[in-house]
């Protein structure tokens, strides 16, 4: 868009890989007519759609909950409306990879749970493993349907200043945001419809069919209609919503712990009409909440005597319980050689390098360099106890210095990432550049599935680095844009 | 298919929107009956805590008797279960989990009624505006009320609604013909001649039902025909016949209701000869006592047959205590 005197005039993302606009100042090919759009509207226009989107977002009645202590709040989803744009060819590549990745990691956990076979030929040493709190020796010996533990997996991917996707963690307990995805794309194709009849633009909605379709996949009874629930903490959970949109969406039960109950190894769901069997419950509670005869006796969101019906294998959990194991920051630095144990394949996408401070080599590293790294606890997801070495104090140095050397086997610490940016509107007729990650959605049961794109998170702040909605983020459309097809 | 738990939820929001809308017309309607009462008859603005069987928490609140605490206590105390704002509360909280069940506009009307009833609460308390307010707050249940008759498939869901708007009405209709008994039984209310026409034109404009009256029974407003126009009239919403009726009819179109329809022939079968000129005296008031007891026994049959899932449970025994913890039960 060199030339033109319009909105894109000083749009520089200076060192950084910049999804829509090249160093040379060009629209990628994934967004050239993006960009074209953008700049043949009249002043005042991107403003209009702006709040356009913002109509659409109450109407929908798009929140998240944070909760305080006055009550609890519902927050509108903070949304950008400039879609980040990925060629579908340059998608394919990373979709191969993130279903080689899920695949992997499920024959890694089956394995755990087994023979543990990778701990014997000294691939992954074993205390790295029995520390894990994740690590549940209550699932040893079960056996899901087609060995697989993480049916759902939200994998962040984040590119470096070259533009290559790195995969900067696996959620493999309750990620969640595929509802926001789903709800972008629904507000992007009402405020931005033109752009849809340009481009070719591929279609992501059917991920609450493929949804559906892995849950009935893993159902043990072979029944025409199994009962599937999605099983939620209840109102004053965070994602209280998409537990609710996603029930919707499937045509499944919204329940919470106490609408369900064990009998003869069996899970009931309580009706006005009697008893219903449960078939598949997609869990949206963490492990250590599901069963207070298993795990946390305090619980009271969880079935009591769920866990044995599992076991007993009347029942599918998905996300299998114990399958968090695999969402350990230290298991990921040996997810390549994971990849390789298993599959005998090379991996398709790459690690973000990462130093275990539990190796004393590699923790005099992170030591000496803290202002330099991000240092991660092995276990928190939400971007919680983190240490962002550049924009962080001496003192929380300090603090993080005194956490690692007290309990090396939590931490792990990566480098500060180059990560890629988008233009944001900034103000009414303004864009600037703001870093983003990428959420895909990953489904394996009978088989796999991989969304088509993912949830853009953006950090709307200058400079910020940290795109978690609890944190101040904000999210975006994304396209994956055929860019072959004849348009 | 429905979860007993939406049920309960759905059965509650229906009732504690009818309990709002119910304590702001006994708030209303004491407004005016004691305009009408000569000064020297001992009601007071207590007996409506009496009627509500609140004596024990407002004297845990309160030391003194007064207009200003007695409509603090009924509108605006987030410490008792049972004022307008504290039901309003639970409306929302039942309607939140439910939202997907219920008309599309129903959050944000529920959201609206609340924020208006908090934002104007003091309007309440403070005579000057009390009339506005509490009209403003019916009419927006009436609303609510309005849009699930239009827009409510009648599957299980409205059925619930039915009968958690109904038995809260059954129960409102005989607390309301309690306080007007009560007042004319009095013992210095004799000596004030009208003082009958007063009380029970007013029992008949808190449930909307002095025209109807008229229309209906053609005589003067005369106590036992009022008792017996508001118990067993078939016509009027808010009489007790009517609001058994509406129950067994959505109690037969659930599943599993056999045991409940026995409940419902039980009260049926509670009647009083209300023949011309009989005094409502005490034993009027036992008998309501004990409709109320049933009432809230029907309650405990939905609750025991559709919502707490242990249909082995045998029958609880009705105490006086029992209705009282009943009626300001509910979730959290």
């Amino acid at each position: 868009m060199k030339h033109m005197k319009n909105i894109w005039d000083g749009y520089e993302s200076e060192a950084h890989f910049d999804e829509l606009i090249s160093v040379t100042g060009d629209a990628r090919i994934s967004a050239v007519k993006l960009v074209q759009h953008v700049s043949e509207m009249e002043e005042g226009e991107l403003d209009k759609r702006r709040q356009m989107a913002e109509a659409t977002i109450q109407e929908m009645g798009i929140s998240f909950t944070v909760y305080t202590e006055e009550g609890n709040i519902d927050r509108a989803w903070p949304f950008d409306i400039i879609p980040r744009t990925i060629p579908s060819d340059e998608w394919a590549q990373a979709a191969k990879g993130l279903k080689q990745r899920l695949r992997a990691l499920n024959m890694f956990i089956d394995d755990l749970y087994h023979d543990q076979n990778i701990i014997r030929d000294g691939v992954i040493p074993e205390h790295v493993i029995k520390e894990s709190p994740n690590y549940l020796p209550e699932c040893k010996g079960v056996s899901p349907a087609y060995g697989v533990w993480a049916h759902i997996c939200g994998t962040d991917l984040v590119r470096d200043g070259n533009g290559q996707f790195f995969v900067l963690e696996d959620n493999l307990r309750v990620p969640s945001g595929v509802s926001y995805m789903l709800e972008n794309r629904a507000i992007t194709k009402r405020v931005l419809p033109e752009i849809f009849e340009k481009e070719n633009i591929l279609p992501l909605d059917d991920y609450c069919d493929q949804l559906f379709d892995m849950l009935v996949s893993i159902s043990p009874r072979k029944v025409e209609e199994p009962e599937i629930v999605v099983l939620t903490p209840g109102i004053f959970n965070s994602a209280y919503f998409e537990h609710a949109f996603l029930a919707q969406q499937m045509g499944a039960e919204l329940v919470e712990g106490s609408d369900l109950f064990v009998e003869d190894d069996c899970v009931y769901m309580k009706t006005i009409t009697g008893p219903e069997k449960v078939d598949v419950i997609y869990r949206r509670i963490d492990d250590a909440f599901i069963d207070p005869e298993v795990f946390r006796e305090d619980s009271t969101l969880g079935v009591p005597g769920l866990i044995n019906a599992w076991k007993k294998g009347n029942v599918a959990i998905a996300n299998a319980p114990g399958a968090g194991v695999a969402d350990d920051k230290v298991v990921y630095a040996y997810v390549p050689q994971i990849i390789k144990y298993y599959l005998d394949e090379e991996p398709i996408l790459s690690n973000v390098k990462t130093y275990l401070c539990e190796i004393p080599e590699q923790r005099e590293y992170v030591l000496a360099n803290l202002d330099k790294l991000v240092v991660k606890p092995a276990n928190e997801s939400g971007g919680y106890g983190m240490l962002v070495g550049p924009h962080s104090t001496k003192k929380e140095q300090a603090k993080f210095a005194q956490l690692i050397k007290e309990n090396p086997r939590n931490y792990i610490a990566q480098p500060t990432l180059n990560l890629s940016t988008a233009p944001t509107l900034i103000g009414p007729q303004n864009l600037e550049p703001r870093h983003l990650d990428l959420r895909p959605f990953i489904l394996q049961g009978k088989d796999s599935y991989v969304t088509t794109g993912g949830l853009t998170r953006v950090a709307m702040k200058k400079g910020s680095l940290v795109v978690n909605s609890s944190q101040g983020g904000g999210s975006k459309d994304t396209w994956i844009v055929d860019t072959e097809a004849e348009s | 298919m429905m979860l007993s738990r939406v049920a309960e939820r759905i059965y509650w929001g229906a009732r504690y929107l009818e309990r709002v809308e119910n304590i702001a017309r006994l708030v209303s309607v004491y407004d005016n009956l004691l305009f009408d009462l000569p000064k020297k008859t001992n009601i007071s603005w207590y007996n409506l805590i009496l009627i509500n069987s609140n004596a024990d928490s407002f004297s845990e609140r309160y030391k003194v008797q007064n207009e200003h605490n007695v409509v603090k206590f009924l509108l605006a105390d987030n410490s008792n279960p049972g004022s307008l704002l504290s039901s309003l509360k639970q409306v929302k909280e039942n309607i939140r989990t439910t939202r997907d069940v219920v008309p599309q506009d129903t959050w944000e009307q529920v959201n609206e009624l609340d924020l208006y009833a908090r934002n104007n609460i003091q309007q309440g308390i403070n005579r000057t505006n009390r009339h506005q307010f509490l009209n403003t707050i019916i009419q927006r249940c009436q609303e609510i009320t309005g849009l699930f008759e239009g827009a409510m498939s009648r599957d299980a869901t409205w059925q619930f609604v039915v009968l958690g708007r109904n038995l809260e009405r059954a129960d409102m209709t005989t607390r309301i013909l309690d306080a007007g008994a009560s007042i004319v039984n009095q013992p210095n209310a004799n000596q004030h001649a009208n003082i009958g026409q007063v009380v029970w034109g007013n029992v008949l404009r808190s449930v909307s039902g002095y025209m109807n009256y008229r229309r209906g029974v053609r005589t003067a407003v005369q106590s036992n025909k009022v008792a017996r126009f508001l118990l067993e009239d078939p016509h009027f919403p808010r009489t007790l016949r009517f609001c058994i009726e509406e129950m067994e009819t959505a109690i037969s179109r659930l599943p599993r209701s056999e045991n409940v329809l026995l409940g419902i022939n039980a009260i049926k079968k509670l009647k009083y000869p209300l023949s011309n000129g009989q005094e409502l005296d005490e034993t009027f008031r036992n008998y309501l006592n004990d409709l109320q007891i049933s009432v809230s026994d029907l309650h405990n049959q939905f609750s025991d047959n559709w919502f707490a899932f242990n249909p082995s449970t045998s029958q609880k025994q009705p105490t006086r205590n029992n209705v009282i913890d009943i009626r300001f039960a509910g979730q959290a």
